[in-house]
């Protein structure tokens, strides 16, 4: 064996040797113009890495939401036009509704209009309100939407003092009765259903004790008794969570550096063992707050509040199909919206998160 | 695996377990009242609910109605009753529901191939990140209202969790060697789940299901309470509270609520019965809590009889100008009813600029003297001592917020894991500028430039832009330098050094020895070098202190250390470290017997029970720390008072200054690379094979040692978690 053909072996081999040789040539030059340069700094970026890979997952799952909420509609057993207007309504009455639904039309044309009318705002008509699902969506929104992110501040402000501060107290065994205290309070609390907190704040803080409105009166004290309620179990949970991944850290060897570089106490456990708590409890929070955003529904029941969640119970109740199939597609986009923030922020905090995982 | 044969020996004796906490007593209770009257309670009730007092509509709570009556007079507490049974019978419906769906889709990939399971993980992975009660929702747009229709909607809704869990344990049972073999043995699918796998899940799965019960309790009573699940003239938990809320709240709110707290208490009980049952099986590997006990006192018993025999060392008179100074030093920790003493009564001082070395190995308590010593042991372990003192300050005295600001300027610590000891959420320049501006009275900007100072001084390439990196992103001796750099922020008097470089690469640790003795020549600074390799300890120290089982066993010069040494412990730690010299066809010379527990301390010397020179006395007297020749040593029998025959029996430590393997292969890579220098490629990748070489051999060799040393349970790098022992 000799090393002398090697070359023309490589070039040889008919056309398509040398259509591979250009390539190469071709993915040389444009990987030594300043442009492909640029374009392989770019693709080296972990963050570029990581922003494209989460954005493909999101657009995924984008679809999928879109996907069932249209498909929804097919699922319903039966004829769903006749089962919403009653036995009674004329088969002429029925027809018409089907039309204004679209449902007669071919399926595959049904789910391109679909997903066009995502772009163009048009979801169809409210068969009970008479406007469009749209302008319901973008009314109702907003109420929905404080209500759910007032409760998730709320929480937050309870959790990561109180877990903090247990973590602080039951560190390394210490204090076991308050431990078993905290943990049975927060397992009871954490369990008990937000419309539950709802009815009882609206009893004891508003008929019992006069403090508050019993019901939604519009005014900014209104906000009080929903937001608590809500706020309720996922505190309870996140509170306890801190405090285990607070424990955690403590126990690291990064917090002894600390501590042998003298910080006062403060220091240390808010620089250096809080931050490193905060990804747990991060990732929990965002499914947290998704499920805080769902749980409106119950307490917008309760309180009489004018949002998204009071909307869909009623549009389910009155076989009101658009109607429910807007709301459950908002809050569908609205939890795949929080895990993605999660996920970046997840990233921005703790820079390993965006080599891990492939 | 452990848990699972315990499982079966003894499901009672588990379930006793789980049912002895409070919490899981009083969830047991709940949910049995709460059985009971899904079972009886409409019999019992059931007329009771029907009667109307057309007296008393929406009445309050009375001593004839407890809860009240509603708008049409009947009893409120009567008709909840009665509601248990539907509320309960809904909830197992979804939950059966639930896990027959999760069951389906967690078992794909093994009955369905990998192919199609693939699909199936992947819309798992999507539904799971979906809150329960969106996908109930979502169902009951698609089967309407209706109490079956709810309990549809809420099984399929909770599928998607219950397939995850199935995949979790699936998983595991698939990785047991039961399994396996079944598999190359060709057992078909369908009889491998059935027969495999299924069986194997169950108890989990079933116990997964009782938490799982509680939930569906919970989103049921909602979606009845909105109006779609449960419909007149049928009544369950959830359509009494929106009865209740919108007839009787207004006159007695908090009656109205009584349908609520059945509610919450049946919810919780089923979760909280299942969570006990869960954690209790566990934790079954723990083993029989009696026995445990048992060992406990035992332990406490000798470390007292050991604290009775406890002679305080001799110490030399104070030096007057150390820099530490450490009397009778003990840590205690507490152990079950009584306490072990891991360290017991240290005594040494360390003069300006001195290197010391701390050797024994683990176990032995030098970690914990070095970290009480710096004050960083914490409760429930306690630190004492006649005189600790730093710098001419008393540590022992006052609290430790008072020497704050001198330990945080003149003491500096190096640990042994620099892969963990740096905080991985902070950029490194910022955690050594932290130092400064804390105890150094500099501005952040002052701070981050002596930061990048510091790094360049300990020799870290780039320093500017390294300072501004995450630790991630350093190498291990990287992120060692920087521990060193963040060492030498301040003025420090004395580093001590844990372990250094026990984590590193036999390069890179020759790299970080040098540094930290380059350090200490330049600015004067003492050390506290704390290791289980002799060897290195003799490289780069003045004068080593031998621990053994929680004493200083004997202290030398380090020119004595290579067949000058007294004691037979460090003679064996000695001869232990092969050299050039070492017969590598022979075993290597190994320390026979394990070392002492710290729960476990003889009463006589406790090196005894592994010398050769050993007799009666060594097993009955603890000997004190006598001065000897230029140092002190704690033995009965030191080599050099007795026959030169006592040199043969301790597995023949070679006289004079034999070179130790360390400081050879060092001279070898040093003349390669002088010789590689010069020469061709082709040469120089000779050298790098042959300095390769010599390195892998060494590296073995030096691991074998530390085995050899360390007993057998030790594995390569030595764990530094005396701390977490008791």
């Amino acid at each position: 064996m000799t090393a002398q053909p090697a070359a023309p072996v490589l070039a040889g081999g008919g056309p398509a040797g040398a259509w591979r040789n250009r390539l190469r040539r071709l993915a040389q030059a444009v990987r030594r113009s300043p442009l492909g340069r640029c374009a392989l700094v770019v693709w080296h970026n972990r963050w570029v890495r990581f922003a494209l890979r989460r954005a493909g997952r999101l657009v995924v799952s984008l679809w999928v939401v879109v996907t069932a909420a249209f498909s929804m509609i097919h699922l319903i057993p039966g004829d769903p036009v006749r089962a919403s207007m009653g036995i009674t309504a004329s088969p002429a009455a029925v027809e018409a509704r089907r039309e204004a639904l679209g449902l007669n039309r071919p399926i595959w044309d049904q789910y391109t209009g679909f997903i066009k009318g995502l772009f163009t705002g048009e979801l169809g008509d409210s068969i009970y309100l008479r406007t469009t699902v749209w302008d319901t969506l973008t009314a109702r929104a907003p109420a929905t939407m404080s209500l759910a992110g007032a409760a998730f501040v709320v929480a937050l402000l309870i959790a990561v003092p109180v877990g903090l501060t247990m973590a602080v107290i039951t560190r390394r065994g210490r204090a076991p009765k308050a431990e078993l205290g905290f943990v049975g309070i927060t397992v009871v609390l954490g369990a008990i259903p937000d419309f539950i907190y709802c009815s009882v704040f609206a009893a004891v803080l508003g008929a019992r004790l006069g403090w508050l409105p019993v019901a939604n009166t519009g005014n900014s004290a209104s906000y009080v008794i929903p937001v608590l309620a809500l706020a309720m179990p996922p505190a309870a949970v996140l509170t306890r969570i801190i405090r285990v991944e607070v424990l955690g850290v403590m126990n690291t060897d990064y917090i002894r550096t600390a501590r042998a570089k003298r910080l006062p106490a403060w220091r240390v456990y808010l620089l250096h063992a809080l931050p490193n708590a905060v990804t747990a409890t991060l990732t929990l929070g965002g499914m947290l707050l998704a499920g805080l955003m769902i749980g409106t529904v119950l307490v917008e029941n309760v309180y009489n509040w004018p949002g998204l969640g009071q909307t869909l119970v009623t549009a389910i109740t009155g076989n009101d199909y658009s109607l429910a199939q807007g709301i459950i597609l908002f809050f569908g986009v609205g939890v795949l919206v929080i895990n993605t923030v999660v996920d970046v922020a997840l990233a921005l905090l703790d820079p390993r998160s965006t080599v891990s995982e492939g | 695996m452990a848990t699972k044969t315990a499982n079966q020996a003894r499901p009672s004796a588990q379930l006793r377990r789980a049912f002895a906490t409070p919490m899981g007593l009083v969830a047991l209770i709940c949910l049995a009242l709460v059985l009971f009257l899904a079972a009886f309670g409409p019999f019992i009730w059931g007329e009771a609910s029907q009667t109307r007092d057309l007296t008393n509509l929406s009445g309050g709570p009375s001593a004839e109605h407890w809860a009240g009556t509603d708008a049409g007079g009947r009893d409120m507490l009567a008709r909840v009753l009665v509601a248990s049974r539907l509320s309960i019978m809904m909830a197992l419906e979804s939950t059966a529901i639930s896990l027959v769906v999760g069951l389906i889709l967690g078992s794909a990939p093994i009955i369905l191939g990998r192919r199609v399971g693939r699909v199936v993980n992947w819309f798992i992975g999507i539904a799971v990140a979906f809150p329960g009660l969106l996908l109930a929702l979502f169902f009951a747009v698609v089967f309407g209202s209706g109490a079956h229709q709810a309990a549809v909607a809420i099984g399929l809704a909770g599928g998607p969790s219950f397939a995850r869990l199935c995949q979790t344990l699936i998983a595991g049972v698939l990785g047991r060697d039961y399994v396996a073999a079944a598999k190359v043995g060709g057992v078909g699918r369908f009889r491998l789940f059935g027969r495999h796998v299924l069986p194997n899940i169950g108890e989990p799965l079933v116990v997964n299901a009782t938490i799982g019960a509680g939930n569906a309790l919970l989103a049921f009573a909602s979606l009845s309470f909105l109006g779609l699940g449960v419909q007149m003239p049928q009544f369950d938990w959830g359509r009494l509270l929106k009865e209740c809320l919108e007839q009787q709240f207004r006159f007695h709110p908090l009656a109205s609520l009584t349908p609520g707290y059945f509610v919450v208490v049946a919810g919780l009980a089923f979760s909280l019965t299942g969570e006990s049952i869960a954690r209790a099986m566990s934790f079954t590997s723990l083993g029989d809590l009696g026995l445990r006990g048992k060992a406990r006192r035992r332990a406490a018993q000798l470390a007292a009889v050991a604290d009775a025999a406890r002679a305080p060392d001799t110490a030399s008179a104070t030096v007057p100008d150390a820099v530490l100074t450490v009397r009778d030093l003990t840590v205690t920790f507490p152990a079950g009813p009584g306490e072990v003493r891991p360290v017991r009564g240290v005594s040494f001082d360390i003069g300006p600029g001195e290197a010391v070395g701390l050797v024994g190995e683990s176990g032995s308590g030098k970690s914990l003297t070095a970290l009480a010593v710096a004050g960083l042991i914490e409760s429930p372990g306690r630190v004492a001592a006649t005189e600790l003192g730093f710098l001419g300050e008393d540590l022992s005295r006052d609290g430790a917020g008072a020497h704050r600001r001198l330990l945080g300027t003149s003491l500096a610590m190096v640990f042994q894991d620099p892969m963990s000891s740096l905080n991985p959420t902070q950029k490194v320049g910022h955690q050594l500028a932290e130092l400064a501006h804390e105890h150094g009275d500099l501005s952040w900007r002052q701070a981050q430039a002596r930061a990048v100072d510091r790094l360049a001084a300990v020799r870290l390439p780039e320093a500017k832009r390294r300072a501004k990196q995450y630790p991630h992103e350093y190498s291990g001796g990287m992120r060692q330098r920087a521990m060193i750099g963040l060492g030498v922020m301040l003025t420090p008097k004395l580093i001590i050094a844990d372990e250094p470089t026990t984590a590193l690469d036999v390069t890179v640790q020759e790299q970080v020895l040098d540094l930290l003795q380059a350090i200490r020549r330049e600015d004067g600074v003492a050390l506290l070098f704390i290791s289980h390799d002799v060897s290195v300890v003799g490289d780069i120290c003045d004068r080593v202190m031998v621990m053994y089982a929680g004493r200083i066993v004997e202290t030398l010069p380090v020119t004595r250390l290579h067949g000058g040494a007294a004691h037979p412990y460090t003679r064996a730690l000695v001869a232990a470290v092969p050299t050039m010299a070492t017969d590598l066809d022979q075993p290597l010379p190994t320390i026979p017997g394990r070392p002492v527990e710290p729960a476990e301390v003889p009463p006589g010397c406790a090196f005894a029970a592994r010398c050769p020179l050993a007799d009666a006395r060594c097993r009955e007297q603890e000997p004190a720390l006598e001065p000897w020749l230029d140092g002190q040593v704690a033995c009965w029998r030191p080599v050099g008072a007795d026959t030169p025959a006592t040199a043969a029996t301790l597995g023949g430590p070679r006289l004079g200054a034999v070179p130790t393997a360390r400081r050879a292969v060092k001279e070898t890579v040093e003349t390669t690379r002088v010789a590689a220098r010069g020469a061709v490629d082709q040469a120089k990748a000779a050298a790098r094979d042959a300095a390769g070489q010599v390195r892998d051999a060494l590296r073995s060799a030096a691991d074998q040692t530390r085995r050899a040393v360390l007993g057998e349970e030790e594995g390569p790098t030595e764990p530094g978690h005396e701390e977490a022992q008791p």
